[in-house]
């Protein structure tokens, strides 16, 4: 047990927890902005697909894990314009949308990716930032501050966004299209601009966090690679009722467990791996049932907006 | 005014002209024309589903008519929505709360501002210079979901006072306000009109039409079917107007209902006054006794603390009291949805502290809330469905789990005529309906069928002059026949009226009670009891 506790293997933890967290964290922020408007993305697995194939292919591409993230933030996007002009515009059902959006994301990434890089299988290279004059530090030197850049980039993009919410017109606009959409638009307020602003910065962060999985967290894309990530985010955005900080902190559970199933893999002891796979999503539950009771998300999720229907 | 004097025949009017608009199964809206000048207060009248709500609703770019077109000054204009609206200097009180719940009243009150950040310090310094106007002083950290009624239609009052820099349109504003919030609301619109505003008004009370109002329009069925100018106004009387405007209002149905004299006692243009014949009812026994009652702290509004009194058969208990002092406390307490921390609640002897709003019910206590849209009603369900909602799964409307449609729509049709609710039929959406109609929805469910005990919060708000009296009819039948009634109310009219007794509420406490005996200082030792419990507040 005491070779558990070794420098190389509390860093090794720490890189494991931080690549399962990131990715769920982008998607579940994602997922919240337009929950809190009002929108119940339940394409979000499909987006992350997106995400997580375009970006490998732009940052294999060019080279660039920064334009690959680029790439998978643009995928992102492009995807939930379905949502934007089925659902937000045109008014049809966000259920039925949310399931044909991610199995058509699962769809076209793993044809395109069996017929043009099934045979050789490239990988991208790791590119970490290692922050000057910490990264010397033993042990969370060679993990936490040797991380890809786009870690730090991620949790300033959680602060930000999070200011955003509270702090200006337009997050405010956000929080009562989702309370009370007909009180945004008699306050002279746009729903409808309001919640496809939304649903595309929705879109950007879920492709953003699929990138960050191929790119960053694995270095490269295999089919159906989020494996329920996406309804994991959604289970987190309810679960933190438009608070990021609770986002960041429940995304960084769910990190910790991976971290100690893949711990609990390398070790001697005989636990069996159904279980190990399983231990996330169990945590999960666990936190939801003795938190998600006071859940007081947007009264109106999944319903559109007509001005003066009553 | 104007620099043109060409321009000056149409400068400070918006016409609204041959304004239609048809939703299924009415015409709210039928060819309707008005000019709404600068400077004046408009009044606009008529009974409940008349199209005032729509009219305005129009006007405020919530609605867009199927014909006729709106000119401001005289150039012809679209008003394709809200932003649009508030562009031409509309400011709107809708009828029922534009508030969004969760949020703080000082984040409702910068919604919809554009910019990047939120302007707190702005907003904050303007509701205190709006509510010193409107005498109400509410903290702006506050959620809006924890305001009384009367507090949120400050707030909205204050807001469209804010986004109205040429036309303030306000529906049924004084609905919840008590009397000294409605004089400052009328000092507010005195002075608004003076600087140039222009107004319009709608209110059901035609008292606060005479004194507030400088012309009137009257609509009826969605038609506009009289008016009263400002000069024909300065020129009539208040009985006169009242007894002009009542004849447009109700038509044919008041020449058959009686003389004018019926009117001006309609119009509440007679002093209140007990019913002559009311019948002592100490000596009988008693139907529901609460004895110490102090409820579980909830933020809604304030709880209640050690309660205590009894009714008798047939009695019926006013509550007094300024809005938000605990009424609504008060009221779930007794239906049973609110938790009580100590003392007894007894029906005929018989302790029902403990039992649920079910079993409460099934007993005959029966409660009709002051929030009609979300917890009275649901919208999305017929109306029929809405009047039976308490008593479904029940024989004979359901049987073995089958709704009997049949039986459902003949008893929906027998309510919808007894309480004269105006609906296109028994299917309509209960929330398509005008807003004293569903609080009419709200009454005939809970009012029949074994009711022992009512308790009514504001039964009368936002009904018309006829529907009031139907009201107020009904529940004193109801007493008559024995039923008992908690009647909470922010008129004193209405108490004075109906009430045996009346208890005044204050910070959730009864500070004290009144024998209303027909004594003509009756109002003078309620008021004198609301006053006592302001004076408390203070220390
Ligand atoms: N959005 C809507 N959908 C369907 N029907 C509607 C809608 N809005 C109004 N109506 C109908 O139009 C008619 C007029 O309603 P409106 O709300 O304008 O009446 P009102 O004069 O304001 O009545 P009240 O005094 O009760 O508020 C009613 O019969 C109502 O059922
Ligand atoms: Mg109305």
């Amino acid at each position: 047990m005491t070779d558990l506790l070794t420098p190389t293997f509390i860093a090794a933890f720490i890189i494991a927890c931080l690549a399962g967290t990131v990715p769920l964290m982008l998607a579940s922020i994602g997922e919240t902005v337009g929950e809190q408007s009002g929108v119940l993305n339940l394409g979000i697995e499909g987006m992350m697909l997106m995400g997580a194939y375009f970006g490998y292919v732009v940052a294999l591409t060019t080279h660039s894990t920064w334009l690959g993230m680029l790439g998978g933030l643009l995928a992102g996007a492009i995807t939930s314009l379905v949502l934007l002009v089925l659902n937000v515009w045109l008014g049809l059902n966000q259920i039925v949308l949310g399931i044909a959006i991610t199995a058509a994301g699962g769809g076209i990434t793993t044809v395109l990716y069996d017929q043009i890089y099934s045979k050789t299988s490239p990988r991208i290279p790791t590119d970490n930032w290692k922050v000057p004059g910490l990264s010397d530090i033993p042990v969370v030197g060679h993990s936490l501050f040797s991380q890809p850049a786009m870690f730090w980039v991620s949790l300033l993009l959680a602060v930000i966004i999070a200011w955003f919410l509270v702090r200006t017109n337009w997050g405010l606009s956000i929080r009562a299209a989702g309370q009370k959409p007909s009180s945004l638009d008699a306050a002279g307020g746009s729903v409808m601009r309001t919640r496809s602003q939304a649903v595309l910065l929705g879109g950007m962060l879920s492709g953003l966090g699929g990138a960050y999985l191929s790119v960053l967290a694995t270095n490269a894309f295999t089919p159906f690679m989020t494996n329920g990530l996406g309804y994991i985010a959604i289970v987190v955005t309810m679960l933190s009722r438009g608070k990021i900080l609770r986002v960041v902190i429940v995304s960084l559970l769910y990190g910790l467990t991976i971290a100690v199933g893949t711990v609990l893999q390398l070790t001697s002891l005989d636990v069996p791996t159904d279980l190990i796979t399983m231990l996330p999503y169990i945590v999960v539950m666990i936190v939801l049932l003795i938190f998600g009771r006071d859940v007081n998300n947007s009264p109106v999720l999944g319903a559109p907006y007509t001005r003066g229907a009553r | 005014m104007s620099a043109s004097p060409t321009l000056a025949p149409a400068a400070g009017v918006i016409s609204l002209s041959g304004i239609t608009k048809a939703f299924p199964g009415v015409i709210a809206n039928d060819d309707i024309s008005l000019d709404i000048l600068n400077g004046q207060v408009h009044c606009l009248l008529g009974e409940n589903g008349a199209g005032k709500s729509t009219l305005i609703s129009i006007l405020a770019g919530m609605q867009f008519p199927d014909s006729g077109s709106i000119a401001i000054d005289g150039v012809p204009v679209t008003i394709g929505s809200p932003k649009a609206a508030m562009k031409f200097g509309i400011g709107v009180v809708h009828q029922h709360s534009t508030l969004v719940p969760s949020l703080t009243v000082l984040e409702n009150l910068m919604l919809g501002e554009g910019g990047l950040m939120l302007k707190e310090k702005r907003a904050a310094s303007r509701l205190e210079e709006l509510s010193g106007l409107l005498g109400a002083s509410i903290d702006p950290n506050i959620l809006a979901s924890d305001l009384a009624l009367g507090q949120q239609q400050q707030v909205e009052i204050a807001k469209a006072m804010w986004t109205g820099s040429r036309l303030l349109i306000l529906d049924e504003p004084t609905s919840m306000l008590t009397p000294s919030a409605i004089e400052s609301l009328g000092e507010s619109m005195s002075r608004l009109k003076a600087e140039g505003l222009g107004i319009v008004f709608i209110t059901h009370k035609l008292r606060e039409a005479y004194t507030m109002g400088d012309c009137v329009t009257v609509l009826r069925g969605g038609r506009k079917v009289g008016e009263l100018t400002p000069e024909r106004m300065k020129s009539l009387t208040e009985a006169e107007a009242q007894a002009e405007i009542l004849r447009a209002m109700f038509g044919d149905d008041l020449a058959a209902a009686g003389s004018i004299e019926s009117a001006a006692e309609l119009a509440g243009a007679t002093e209140a006054a007990p019913e002559a014949s009311r019948v002592d009812v100490t000596g009988r026994p008693v139907r529901l006794q609460v004895a110490g009652v102090t409820s579980v702290g909830k933020s809604m509004d304030v709880s209640v603390t050690d309660i205590s009194f009894s009714i008798h058969e047939g009695e019926i208990f006013g509550i007094a009291g300024i809005d938000g002092h605990g009424q609504a406390g008060l009221a779930e307490v007794l239906s049973g949805q609110r938790a009580i921390a100590s003392g007894t609640i007894s029906l005929e002897g018989a302790d029902i502290t403990r039992l649920g709003v079910r079993s409460r019910q099934e007993k005959g206590v029966r409660y009709v809330t002051d929030d009609r849209l979300h917890e009275g009603t649901v919208g999305n369900l017929s109306v029929a469905i809405n009047l039976l909602l308490k008593r479904i799964g029940m024989a004979p409307f359901w049987r073995f789990g089958q709704i009997n449609k049949t039986a459902v729509n003949d008893e929906a049709k027998r309510l919808i005529t007894q309480y004269t609710i105006r609906t296109p039929s028994p299917s309509t959406r209960v929330g398509t309906l005008s807003g004293g109609n569903i609080q009419k929805v709200l009454l005939a469910r809970e009012l029949g069928h074994g009711a022992r005990v009512v308790v009514v919060n504001k039964p009368t708000y936002g009904l018309d002059l006829k529907s009031v009296r139907l009201v107020h009819d009904l529940l004193r039948a109801f007493a008559a026949d024995g039923g008992c009634v908690v009647l909470i109310s922010t008129e004193l009219d209405e108490l004075i009226e109906l009430s045996d007794r009346i208890g005044v509420i204050s910070r959730g406490s009864i500070v004290g009670t009144v024998q209303n005996d027909g004594g003509p200082d009756v109002a003078e030792r309620v008021g004198h009891y609301m006053i006592g419990g302001r004076a408390h507040d203070n220390d």
